[in-house]
């Protein structure tokens, strides 16, 4: 059973393995780093967050300082889905975000007896209705998802 | 509970007693001697670090030894809240403070200990986790006081956060209740009231070097004594703020609203019983933690851990680390805050650890578990690992005038950390959500008012804080303050009739403001400011983030933008728009860049300005800031991005680079096919520039923090008890490490006096480069 952990991110309880949820790419290790198992790129936040005021005759601009910020912006080396963008300062390790106890969430699924994919919702809200079945064709995609 | 000796916490301030091997009795004589002799009874260690509900007392025992009626207790309670509901609207209707008129308050119902068992639906949540403190330290050493004592229709005034308080610029009136002579319980009302007396007007001083500083340091103390205020000790208040009005006015009013609850109190023990109603209330706070515990044991289990940096001590850039790491483990919930920097001595960013811990229970109050009582039991149950001398659990001597610059990033790792904690949790009690902005980008302001009046406070505009965007849904634009269910932005108007400054821009939405992402977080508006009709006048503002974003996005969106402070100087506007009414088209934008304005003097500053003295006229300009965006800016719906091009939300750039959407500019259609193959060219392009995560690492990640950028906290979080910081010693600043007990204490150098040690070295370099010799005498 595929549980969403994130907008983008499965964790296969079968297999133990973080999966992109977009093209089901593997992704690693589920008792580990999803980090560890996607590309990244060090963003210049000026590229994303650009000057408002002109920054040739003033100091604070609404761009963050790259001397003080970077963005980290975390891809699906499958289909360059953007799982995470994370605003560290230059140097500083990238943080580790989420460590599960996968035992545990076996367990608890198992005790659960649903399947998680039609269950899980954005939350009460009357709008909050989730689709976060695989968005990519199951049968199709499986052999080739433990590359 | 804060561990402060269990095994996860390797560093404590504690030191083992010596054996004294005294007995019982040589101890009580010990003991009373001590009590006799006591020279000062400060904030108490073992009051102040505990954050779960008191035992129960032995009424309370005896009384939830026999089963309660859940249906007479939830009459109760539901009686007290419409009490508490009114009373709350009374504050805002009468309350003198801009704070009370827009909500930013709370009214309460304790039991005998302290613990809030219910409040004011509305207002400021995170007091249900603080105000127990002081009530603590009441009870503890007042009430068996010869000198002091608790009896029928006294009120008690506190403000110093270092005795419990979200920050010195609250103001409590706690009111006990009693049956034959015992304390029952309690009714309390808290606002905040702004002015306090602190080195800069309006309660909240960026620049407070000292505790002494931070104004009024009012410790627990009865200012109402059987119903009467005590004129003495009001006028010790008056006489220590600059706005004696003010104080007069809303000790009356939360006299009155505290009065209106027990009103509702007695009603409800004369109908139901002592026994009944004390059952109730202590139920309450029972029940919620065991919810609490409950619904912890409904997270996955597993660590999530949030980072998060401060780029400014308010007069200087640096980088602090705000760490959290959230545990679930079955029904324990852990924050263990090790990694975050130490504390800074003489800056006003630090906060007590009480203060840090009431946003830990704003975020679960008002963003995880928003149908739960605001109670003490929501708190209770959560394991709160904590070093204390860092700047989120500062010591006595640090001053802590503008702590909300570590409590509120408590709150944001409890909301960013839960998008992660509940996504996989099937029954949910609040959406899944991006970064709610947390700064108060927001003038205080202070001086002589058209009426000859002295006040000092702040623009109701610290309740414009973006919200953050849902996953199928935008945030909501200046929608709300995170630390205040359901608060106003005030009527600009109305404060105009009091203070003699006028928002020129007022709540004008800031062009590419946003936290982009497939929803966007809600945006900031604009706020541009000047004095008019005053002797004497400034503003301030007091808050980080013009370096670092302050809030990122979630699952791929992104963060706000920066947000700079800009003045324009030597101006008077008014004289300029009474000759050129076309003047008036004033943004920061076009001002800053096309620097309309003869002889004024333009210029940024980041967003902890001291009190400044504003002349007639001169320009003051800030933005509100942005909630965090949810998911992949690339899954955006084309027609979404151009609605907000349209409204000139966002500009072409952002339409195109950010968000990758053609269209035609003179029908603002979008260009599906063109999008779709611009969309798939930005992924790829994506894929290429991007490295594998162990080779980008290697590549990135270094030993240390930039050396030109004082540094405080951890680096990384494989050891986050070895904290770096930034000293300043003879040689200037001096990167150093270790545990958090092992760093010198840190004093940053006034920046004035930096400043100038930089020009005069420019002066000898140019001297010398110019062969011109002057004698420099000193």
């Amino acid at each position: 059973m595929k549980v969403p952990m994130t907008e983008y991110l499965y964790i296969d309880l079968e297999s133990e393995r973080w999966q992109c949820r977009v093209c089901a790419h593997d992704l690693g290790d589920a008792r580990g780093n999803y980090k560890e198992g996607t590309l990244v790129y060090d963003r210049n936040p000026e590229e994303i967050h650009s000057p408002h005021i002109d920054p040739t005759k003033y100091k604070y601009t609404f761009s963050p300082d790259p001397g003080f910020c970077r963005i980290l912006e975390y891809c699906c080396p499958g289909c360059g889905t953007q799982i995470e963008a994370e605003y560290l300062p230059p140097g500083h390790p990238p943080t580790v975000d989420m460590i599960w106890d996968i035992d545990s969430l076996k367990e608890r699924w198992a005790r659960f007896g649903e399947n998680a994919v039609d269950v899980i919702n954005y939350g009460p809200d009357e709008n909050a209705l989730a689709d976060l079945r695989p968005r990519y064709d199951e049968a199709a995609t499986a052999p080739a998802a433990q590359s | 509970m804060t561990t402060t000796d269990s095994p996860q916490i390797a560093h404590t301030h504690s030191h083992p007693t010596p054996e004294t091997h005294l007995t019982a009795e040589e101890q009580e004589w010990v003991n009373a001697f001590m009590n006799d002799t006591t020279l000062f009874l400060g904030p108490d260690p073992e009051i102040m670090r505990e954050h779960s509900i008191a035992e129960r007392t032995p009424l309370e025992t005896r009384i939830l030894a026999n089963d309660l009626d859940p249906l007479v207790a939830d009459r109760i309670r539901r009686r007290l809240a419409g009490a508490l509901d009114e009373a709350f609207e009374m504050c805002e209707s009468m309350g003198a403070a801009p704070g009370a008129k827009w909500a930013d308050l709370s009214v309460a119902v304790y039991t005998a200990s302290g613990d809030v068992a219910y409040m004011s639906n509305r207002g400021v949540i995170a007091f249900s986790a603080v105000l127990h403190h002081p009530i603590r330290h009441i009870m503890k050493y007042w009430k068996d006081e010869p000198t002091v004592g608790i009896n029928p229709g006294d009120g008690f005034f506190h403000n110093d956060a270092r005795f419990g308080m979200v920050h010195n610029t609250d103001q409590s009136m706690l009111v006990p209740v009693m049956r034959e002579g015992e304390v029952i319980a309690w009714v309390g009302a808290t606002i905040h009231e702004g002015e306090n007396g602190a080195c800069e007007p309006g309660g909240m001083p960026s620049g407070s070097e000292t505790p002494f500083d931070d104004g009024l340091r009012g410790s627990p103390m009865k200012i109402v004594e059987r119903g009467k205020l005590r004129r003495d000790l009001l006028t010790f208040l008056q006489h220590s703020t600059r706005d004696p009005k003010l104080m007069l006015a809303d000790i009356k009013v939360k006299m009155g609203a505290v009065k209106r609850v027990m009103d509702i109190v007695d009603q409800s023990i004369e109908e139901f019983g002592v026994e009944t109603f004390v059952g109730s209330i202590r139920m309450t706070v029972e029940d919620v933690e065991e919810e609490v515990r409950r619904r912890i044991t409904e997270m996955p289990d597993g660590t999530v851990t949030v980072n998060q940096f401060v780029d400014s001590t308010l007069k200087e850039n640096i980088l602090i680390k705000f760490a959290a790491k959230v545990t679930v483990n079955g029904d324990r919930l852990i924050v263990d805050l090790r990694g975050t920097g130490p504390e800074i001595i003489n800056r006003a960013i630090n906060s007590p650890l009480a203060s840090t811990k009431a946003f830990l229970s704003q975020a679960i109050l008002s963003y995880w578990w928003p149908d739960l009582p605001r109670s003490t039991g929501a708190l209770s149950p959560i394991e709160v690992i904590s070093d204390e001398g860092t700047w989120a659990d500062c010591s006595y001597d640090a001053p802590t005038g503008q702590n909300l610059q570590a409590s509120f990033r408590a709150f944001s790792a409890l909301q960013i950390a839960y998008a992660k904690l509940q996504f996989s949790v099937t029954e949910k009690y609040a959406n899944v959500l991006a970064p709610w902005f947390n700064q108060i980008n927001n003038f205080l302001w202070g001086g002589t008012t058209q009426h000859s009046e002295q006040v000092g406070n702040l623009c109701a505009d610290l309740n414009g804080m973006s919200g953050g965007a849902k996953p199928f849904q935008d945030g909501e634009d200046a929608v709300a303050p995170l630390f205040c269910a359901m608060a106003d932005t005030g009527e600009q108007e109305v404060m105009e009739e009091e203070v003699p400054f006028l928002q020129l821009v007022s709540k004008r939405v800031v062009r590419d403001n946003q936290g982009f992402g497939k929803f966007r977080g809600g945006m900031g508006y604009e706020m541009i400011v000047a004095a008019r009709n005053t002797p004497n006048w400034g503003f301030m503002t007091v808050t980080s983030g013009a370096s670092f974003s302050s809030v990122a996005g979630l699952f791929g969106g992104y963060g706000c933008p920066t947000y700079p402070l800009a003045m324009v100087k030597g101006i008077n506007i008014f004289d300029i728009v009474k000759k050129d009414p076309s003047q008036f088209d004033l943004s920061m934008e076009r001002v800053m860049n096309e620097q309309p304005f003869e002889g004024g003097k333009y210029q940024t500053y980041h967003m902890g300005l001291q009190f400044d003295v504003a002349q007639e006229g001169e320009l003051y300009m800030i933005a509100q800031g942005a909630g965090g965006g949810y998911g992949d800016v690339l899954e955006r719906d084309p027609e979404n991005v151009l609605e907000d091009l349209r409204l000139d939300r966002i500009s072409d750039r952002v339409a195109r680079d950010i968000y990758q959407v053609a269209w035609d500019p003179e029908t603002f259609a979008v260009d599906a096919e063109e999008t779709q193959r611009m969309r798939d060219a930005e992924r790829q392009a994506r894929l290429k520039r991007s490295k594998p995560y162990a080779e980008f690492v290697k590549e990135f990640v270094k030993e240390e923090p930039p050396a030109d950028v004082p540094y405080f906290g951890s680096w990384g979080q494989e050891n986050d008890e070895h904290l770096y910081a930034t000293v300043w010693g003879h040689n200037g600043p001096e990167r150093v490490e270790g545990t958090v007990d092992e760093i010198p204490l840190i004093t940053v150098p006034n920046r004035h006096v930096v400043k100038i040690g930089q020009l005069e070295e420019r002066i000898r370099e140019l001297e010398e480069r110019y062969e011109e010799v002057t004698q420099h005498r000193t």
